[in-house]
């Protein structure tokens, strides 16, 4: 029988496979170091330390080099073309006009290219993963993806914003997402008036970011609708247009009053279905990769409902939610250690974090993640990445190994021109403090950084003979084939 | 007595059948339990009476290819009015034969098109579009790939949709191919993950590369199938299902490719993705409906040239593909559907090239289409404001023909309402 305890693991039964789950799922993994200094922390303080990141200093990690202006308010002579073009109908006006446009088109997508890569780099680098998972999980949560808004400032001031609050107030975050310029425009708010009202927003706001189908109306959708009315950018900034606000009385989620967009989102919030619909976020992401929340079950149901009652119980604070959930027995248990699927960006990142490979090129990493099904910055659409089984298939299973086999010897998938120069890895450093590197202590080394409590005795056997073929020869050489191999493994594909 | 026979075989048909369930990918499974059982798996599931071996070939045309100069109104004044420098010449135009095709005309680069046309295998629909049309490129072709055109290109892909719809439990590998590094929203759903790939040499792991002697225990390990040390319903036993099927589509696909085809195939980009779709089809992958795109027709300025090239392109490729096909004798089985995100403005601008427009003609190509052109040529002078051409026949309502009529599923469930066909099927040949 699995647990279902909240209640904390013993500090004794705290060893290297639990402190590398906690790395796995509230991190991006780790080298067999880190895991062995939270082992040493014992639960709670390892728990601590992940979780109060805000204690840990990272600003030494550059920041985005971004031009807030590519789609700046046109300037005086734009405008006068523009009027040439349009009111007066003048061809090579509008020539100049579509030239403009497509140049500013073709800057602002490189620069998203750049945000991608500097957003994957510093998944690599930071010294505070929990944040940057965070911040992956609210842009999978609300989801806005570049082909909706095309604007890539936006898109990197929404991602701040969910950096700023990653383990704040859930409650700061739906909030914040209804001033929030990005999806304004991805949700089409920005067309959103009094007279011409646009429900994308309010539906997706109630369906999506807070309380899950079932739980309102279509009255509630068009009497929320309402509400949203007037709220636009302008520029990069949010903007509350007064003349298109239906100032009006709403009925929304059975309670009456003049209200506007904020107090929408407060009634989404107060409503008692929201702190379960975020619970069952977190568990998602952090505990199993559980079905859509009306088709769990069970076990899982149950664990959900004890969280949402936490969540409401901390008033949306995530914090105290999350150390809950990472220190509890119910989070190390069996059936729960191994049984996720990792995302592109989990395998990606997690690989790398775990065995400290070398720099590799940024834009094949970010190329392979849209292969594997995963582009930051263009979810495919505001349901966000379903996740969990959906991420492997006959073809994103080569893209994952050949990713594995680029990240530890340089070797990329469409290049057979490798040289071992461009390997540039010291393998050897994951067996260093091995007593005696014997070909059985390399192997058991090997598949407790790599595969965890996902390692079978089959997969032992199958390494083991490799290394026999090889006269069990311990050199760098025959270290990174292994690595090679666990990493093409259909568990390692587990986390 | 006999029935302690039929007992026996029963046992051991079982008891092959577990064991064959540890080993065997799952597509192999579900044939070796179709033989023995008459409570046949399907993958997608017809209506019954519709087989299900029939394809769909999606063949997209990204960046809105001007239908103007495609399907071409040479009788009409207008257009050579609007069109002062890239319209096409009357005399170079294409004319088609008989009464339908009065006044209209292909581009001169699509004789492909026009044989196809000639021998009664294609079908044009004249006007496709749909209301409060979208000009940015990625909003209407996510709305062509929604087919939600009310929420601005939101949800999953119809052709996902349509897959949700017809897949029970575990869906069969490489049931949707994508030819490209990533597919299309068009094909994602809640159950089957669409296939893509660019090339099939990265169909495969290439770690072999780096030394000779990791192939062999690579294959040991990703062909093993499901371990007894993991629960079958597990997702550790979905993984293993999953390589094990990797490793053999792997094989599949990479073998057709090393076939040699029955037709030359031009260098172009489409040319290779409709090459590999039609060594795919021949050897029997399973797949029902593959998509394939062509880049290039965002033609703002000196269209002319690069227009042509982009007709000859597309029509020289579509053209060998199916006559690839034909020559595999799998022609009869294929229904190929092109569309584009929007087509382009009237009148041409002044860089000689035109801007992004609304409605346009799709093709749909197989012998079970009712050849011809289906539906007036949109009216040239009753534009919408902004000068664009006005829609008569809601892309929807080919997606539905296809969908019901030669896919045998609902369109009703898949497009989440009813929408009323276009005559493009012959009635006899799709029923």
């Amino acid at each position: 029988m699995a647990s279902t305890s909240l209640k904390p693991i013993a500090a004794k039964r705290f060893g290297y496979l639990e402190a590398q789950h906690l790395l796995n799922r509230a991190a991006f993994g780790g080298t067999p170091t880190q895991v062995q200094a939270l082992v040493s922390m014992g639960p709670a303080k390892a728990v601590d330390y992940l979780v109060d990141y805000e204690k840990v200093d990272d600003a030494y990690l550059p920041s985005p080099d971004a031009d807030a202006d590519i789609w700046a308010p046109p300037s005086k002579e734009e405008q006068e073309l523009r009027r040439k073009a349009y009111r007066e109908n003048k061809e090579e006006a509008r020539a100049k006009v579509q030239a403009i446009r497509q140049q500013k088109q073709g800057q602002d997508r490189r620069q998203l290219a750049k945000l991608q890569q500097w957003w994957v780099d510093r998944m690599i680098a930071t010294p505070r993963p929990l944040q940057e998972k965070l911040t992956l999980l609210w842009h999978n949560h609300f989801a806005v993806n570049y082909r909706g808004c095309e604007d890539s400032y936006l898109l990197l001031q929404q991602n701040e914003m969910f950096r700023d609050h990653a383990h704040g107030s859930f409650a700061d975050l739906a909030r914040g997402i209804v001033r929030d310029p990005a999806m304004l425009v991805f949700l089409n708010n920005d067309q959103n008036n009094k007279r011409k009202p646009n429900e994308n927003l309010a539906r997706e706001l109630m369906e999506l970011f807070t309380l899950g189908v079932g739980n309102y109306t279509e009255q509630d959708i068009k009497q929320g609708a309402r509400a949203l009315t007037g709220y636009t950018r302008r520029d990069n900034d949010f903007h509350f247009n007064k003349g298109q606000h239906d100032p009006g009385t709403k009925t929304i989620l059975g309670k009456t009053g003049k209200f506007n967009g904020d107090d929408f989102a407060e009634l989404c919030l107060a409503h008692k279905a929201c702190p379960r619909f975020v619970a069952y976020k977190l568990y998602k992401e952090f505990v199993a990769d559980v079905p859509k929340l009306q088709h769990v079950a069970g076990e899982q149901k149950r664990m959900i409902g004890r969280l949402g009652y936490m969540v409401r119980h901390h008033k949306y604070r995530l914090k105290p939610v999350l150390k809950t959930v990472f220190r509890s027995e119910h989070f190390y248990d069996d059936a729960v250690r191994g049984s996720k699927i990792k995302s592109p960006v989990e395998l990606t990142v997690g690989l790398v974090r775990t065995l400290n490979t070398p720099q590799r090129s940024g834009r094949l990493l970010t190329d392979a993640m849209r292969m594997m099904g995963q582009e930051v910055f263009n979810p495919p659409n505001v349901a966000g990445w379903p996740g969990g089984k959906s991420w492997v298939n006959t073809s994103t299973m080569f893209i994952r190994q050949n990713l594995a086999t680029y990240l530890i010897t340089g070797k990329p998938p469409f290049n057979s021109g490798w040289s071992r120069k461009q390997m540039n890895y010291d393998a050897t450093a994951l067996i260093g403090d091995l007593d005696k590197p014997t070909a059985d202590a390399v192997v058991g080394r090997l598949s407790d950084v790599l595969l965890g409590s996902a390692a079978t005795s089959q997969r032992r056997t199958q390494l083991r003979q490799f290394l026999k073929d090889h006269n069990d020869r311990v050199t760098n050489d025959t270290l990174i084939a292994l690595l090679c191999l666990i990493t093409a493994m259909p568990e390692y594909q587990l986390c | 007595m006999n029935n302690a026979y039929t007992r026996r075989v029963f046992l051991q048909r079982s008891l092959a059948m577990v064991s064959a369930s540890s080993t065997l990918p799952l597509f192999l499974q579900r044939s070796a339990f179709a033989v023995d059982n008459p409570f046949e798996y399907r993958a997608t599931a017809s209506r019954a009476g519709v087989p299900e071996d029939r394809i769909l070939v999606v063949v997209q045309l990204a960046g809105g290819n001007d239908g103007l100069n495609t399907v071409i109104p040479f009788g009409d004044a207008e257009y050579y009015k609007a069109r002062p420098q890239i319209g096409v010449k009357k005399d170079q135009a294409l004319k088609f034969k008989g009464k339908a095709g009065d006044g209209l005309a292909l581009h001169p680069s699509l004789a492909p098109l026009m044989e196809l046309y000639d021998e009664g295998l294609l079908s044009i629909i004249q006007g496709v579009g749909y209301p409060n049309p979208n000009r940015s490129h990625f909003k209407s072709t996510d709305i062509w790939h929604t087919a939600s055109p009310e929420s601005g290109g939101q949800g999953n892909g119809w052709i996902g949709r349509y897959f949700d719809n017809t897949c029970d439990g575990e869906p069969e590998p490489n049931l949707c191919i994508s030819i490209g590094d990533k597919a299309p929203l068009a094909t994602y759903g809640e159950k089957v993950q669409p296939v893509a790939f660019e090339d099939a040499d990265l169909f495969r792991w290439v770690g072999d590369e780096l030394h000779p002697d990791l192939a062999q225990a690579y294959q040991t390990i990703n062909r093993a199938g499901v371990s007894g040390e993991v629960d079958e319903g597990s997702t550790a036993a979905f993984l293993m299902r999953t390589a094990l099927d990797a490793q053999v589509s792997s094989d599949k696909i990479r073998a057709a490719m090393e076939q040699p085809t029955s037709v030359n195939y031009p260098g172009t980009k489409l040319a290779s993705s409709l090459k590999m779709v039609a060594s795919m089809i021949k050897a029997g992958l399973g797949t029902r409906v593959y998509y394939t795109t062509m880049g290039g027709f965002d033609t703002h300025a000196g269209q002319a040239g690069r227009h042509d090239r982009l007709m000859r392109d597309f029509a020289q490729a579509v053209g060998r593909f199916y006559q690839d096909l034909k020559n595999q004798g799998n022609d009869k089985r294929v229904c190929i559907m092109t569309f584009s995100e929007f087509g382009r403005r009237v009148k041409q601008n002044a860089s000689a090239g035109t801007d992004h427009g609304t409605a346009a003609p799709m093709f749909v190509i197989g012998d079970m289409v009712k050849p011809g052109i289906h539906g007036a040529h949109p009216s040239l002078t009753k534009l919408d404001r902004n000068g664009d051409l006005v829609f008569h026949t809601d892309f929807r309502s080919v997606y539905a023909s296809i969908i019901d009529q030669w896919m045998g599923a609902s369109s009703k469930d898949v497009l989440g309402r009813k929408f009323e066909h276009v005559p493009i099927f012959e009635a006899k040949k799709v029923g």
